[in-house]
């Protein structure tokens, strides 16, 4: 069935069709209307879920631990002040090695307040054990929590799907909804390994001293390991009953660009049409999307980026004092490679401004008419 | 009046890690025979966290789960929407967290919880101080004690919050207090509590040596005297509103209880008196809610 939905709504569905029995959530704009959209679901019996209406999202975060560790199958969704409020729950998910999986609408942390989209809030999380998708369209984000529940409880992770506020949250576009039983086959029932069991007692998260805790912390990065070729296979089965693939990165535009632009989340859409253009009127031009960040693709980024002159990448996002993130993970994953292009990192679109094809073909050019970048930073529609 | 009969079967089993006299384990082997094995504990960031022991190994028998300080009432709540899920209405799920995760830092979750009408049991396990981090003071760290952090020259100048009526005025079907000394009356609270719905509370007053400074085979008197000099009367409210008081016949006067402990050692004539002055208001706060 192809519905018109805004990306809350692909949300909502993709939690319907993932047959969720618990989910736990706190509103936050711009996330409110995924946790209207679920509420209506359960009341009207479409989604036969039980929905704690927390007081926080930490709480939200707690309560699904709960409800994970008793073996059934949760969600919940936030965004900026309410991920970095769950921050410390989300070690803990990971930590309890429990398939969480959790939507994040990305949007800027105040002060100043600000509710539009900027990628700082989920990046800021990178260290928390958690896999992390960048969704580009309300498509992608449907079939992304699909997956996701196959990848969680496959390697026993939490997964985050990201989407940015209201270019997607709320902006409605035409939604391929796949039937139930289609997606029934595709995400069967969930059955733990273990949970809380009178039977059978179990202590869960018991403390464990220097001689121990270091072997579980190896055993999440050989999870994190795993996911690659896990997500792969996921993603094949999709494909193959659905039709559709996104892979880890999307490369597209020229073999060996001059330039290679790299982008996540819907800057990757418009891109997309500046990059056609260039390439129209003869600019050797590429382009990568990069749709999971944890694990980050780093076999693939290096192939993507190995016959491209120079490599430009956008990002949505700041450390402060270091820059954008992507830019940085990928000089991270390029540093031990051979072929080491120059690495173009520009900043834009902090706190929701448009991040506009003026300003991607601008981007663009810069790269191309420069050697190396003559800042640390490179501010992309800055007003100075 | 119906004898109480206090199983045999122990869960909690032999060594676990807690002080010697330590009030909580007696009252957590008490807790664990009033509610059988058809129950999980949900242990927020507390002594109880290092106690059972560590991993691969428990002294407790019954399943449990460990969690963030601040999650007592959230994660119970997970935890029964899973087993209600499942079609298990009959394991209890019950929360056992110490003053710091109760009064202060999970008073928010406990809160949320309470509003919902969960159906758990949380007992908070009152040792009056953050004992697992080495005495330092909380919202239940009583009127002039010392602390770590409330030291002599300035001991703590706020009284202790009132946690069961707080609790109570969240409506909640049932609310308690009770403490080791008394163990048929905590028995016989649990077992009540058992048969009702919803969220219920019990404040648990245990005490101990090492926080409160005195010699371990003085748990169960210290136990007994708090009650006994009206410091921690033994109470219930069901429903937020309706009060039942056990009325100690025998009581004593407050520098009994205050004397034996070094954590009130630093007090003079005066400063008693003044404690004594406000066990008696308080005492008289609760009859009034008892009688109207």
């Amino acid at each position: 069935m192809r519905k018109i939905i805004t990306g809350n709504q692909a949300v909502a569905y993709g939690v319907m069709l993932s047959r969720v029995d618990l989910i736990a959530a706190y509103p936050i704009t711009p996330q409110t209307t995924i946790v209207e959209e679920l509420s209506e679901l359960c009341a009207t019996g479409r989604l036969k879920a039980r929905f704690l209406k927390v007081e926080s999202e930490h709480s939200a975060m707690a309560a699904l631990i709960g409800a994970s560790t008793g073996g059934v199958r949760v969600f919940t969704a936030t965004s900026s002040h309410g991920l970095a409020y769950m921050h410390e729950m989300l070690h803990w998910a990971s930590g309890a090695r429990l398939p969480i999986v959790m939507v994040n609408v990305n949007r800027a942390l105040a002060p100043p307040w600000n509710i539009w989209s900027e990628q700082t809030d989920s990046l800021s999380q990178r260290d928390t054990g958690w896999i992390q998708f960048y969704c580009e369209n309300n498509q992608e984000v449907l079939d992304t929590i699909l997956q996701a529940y196959r990848i969680a409880e496959g390697v026993r992770l939490p997964v985050m799907v990201v989407l940015d506020a209201y270019v997607l949250s709320h902006t409605a576009e035409a939604v391929e909804i796949p039937g139930e039983d289609e997606a029934t086959r595709f995400v069967p029932e969930y059955c733990p390994p273990y949970r809380i069991d009178t039977e059978e007692p179990l202590g869960f998260s018991t403390i464990a001293t220097p001689e121990y805790f270091f072997e579980f912390r190896y055993r999440m990065q050989k999870a994190m390991e795993e996911v690659p070729r896990f997500a792969r296979e996921v993603e094949e089965e999709f494909a193959a009953s659905f039709g559709r693939r996104y892979g880890a990165i999307e490369r597209y535009g020229g073999d060996e660009p001059d330039v290679l632009l790299v982008t996540s989340g819907t800057v990757t859409s418009t891109s997309r049409t500046v990059i056609r253009k260039m390439m129209e009127r003869g600019v050797n031009v590429a382009g990568m999307k990069i749709k999971r960040f944890r694990p980050l693709p780093s076999e693939e980024v290096f192939e993507a980026t190995r016959k491209a002159k120079k490599v430009a990448v956008i990002d949505r996002n700041l450390s402060a004092g270091v820059g954008g993130i992507f830019a940085q993970e990928l000089k991270a994953c390029l540093y031990s490679r051979e072929t080491r292009p120059p690495l173009f990192p520009f900043v834009s679109g902090l706190g929701g401004r448009d991040i506009t094809p003026d300003l991607i073909e601008e981007a663009i050019l810069y790269a191309l008419e420069h050697s190396k970048p003559e800042e640390e930073i490179l501010w992309l529609g800055l007003k100075r | 009046m119906k004898k109480i009969e206090i199983p045999e079967a122990e869960n909690l089993g032999r060594g676990h890690l807690a002080c010697a006299g330590c009030g909580a384990a007696v009252g957590m082997r008490l807790v664990l025979k009033a509610l059988g094995e058809k129950m999980v504990m949900v242990i927020p960031a507390s002594c109880w966290s290092i106690i059972p022991g560590q991993w691969p190994y428990s002294s407790l028998k019954i399943p449990h789960v460990h969690a963030g300080f601040v999650t007592g009432g959230a994660t119970a709540s997970g935890i029964r929407a899973a087993l209600d899920i499942r079609g298990d209405r009959e394991t209890l799920v019950v929360v056992w967290a110490g003053d710091g995760g109760t009064f202060d830092i999970g008073i928010q979750s406990l809160s949320g919880a309470a509003e919902r009408n969960e159906d758990i049991l949380y007992i908070c396990n009152d040792n009056e101080a953050y004992m697992n981090t080495g005495t330092q003071r909380s919202a239940a760290t009583p009127f002039l004690a010392w602390t770590t952090t409330t030291p002599v020259q300035r001991p703590k100048e706020n009284p202790k919050k009132d946690i069961v009526a707080i609790m109570a005025d969240h409506r909640i079907p049932y609310a308690a207090t009770a403490t080791p000394a008394y163990a048929e009356d905590l028995f016989k609270k649990l077992e009540k509590a058992k048969r009702i719905r919803g969220t219920r509370f019990l404040h648990l007053l245990s005490p101990c040596p090492p926080g409160w400074k005195f010699s371990s085979e003085h748990t169960v008197r210290i136990s007994r005297l708090a009650v006994r000099s009206r410091v921690f009367p033994l109470y219930e409210v069901e429903n937020g509103t309706s009060y039942s008081l056990y009325e100690e016949p025998r009581t004593v006067p407050v520098k009994e209880y205050l004397r034996i402990q070094g954590r009130f050692s630093h007090l003079n004539d005066r400063e008693i008196e003044i404690i004594q002055e406000r066990v008696d208001q308080e005492w008289q706060r609760l009859l009034k809610r008892a009688c109207c």
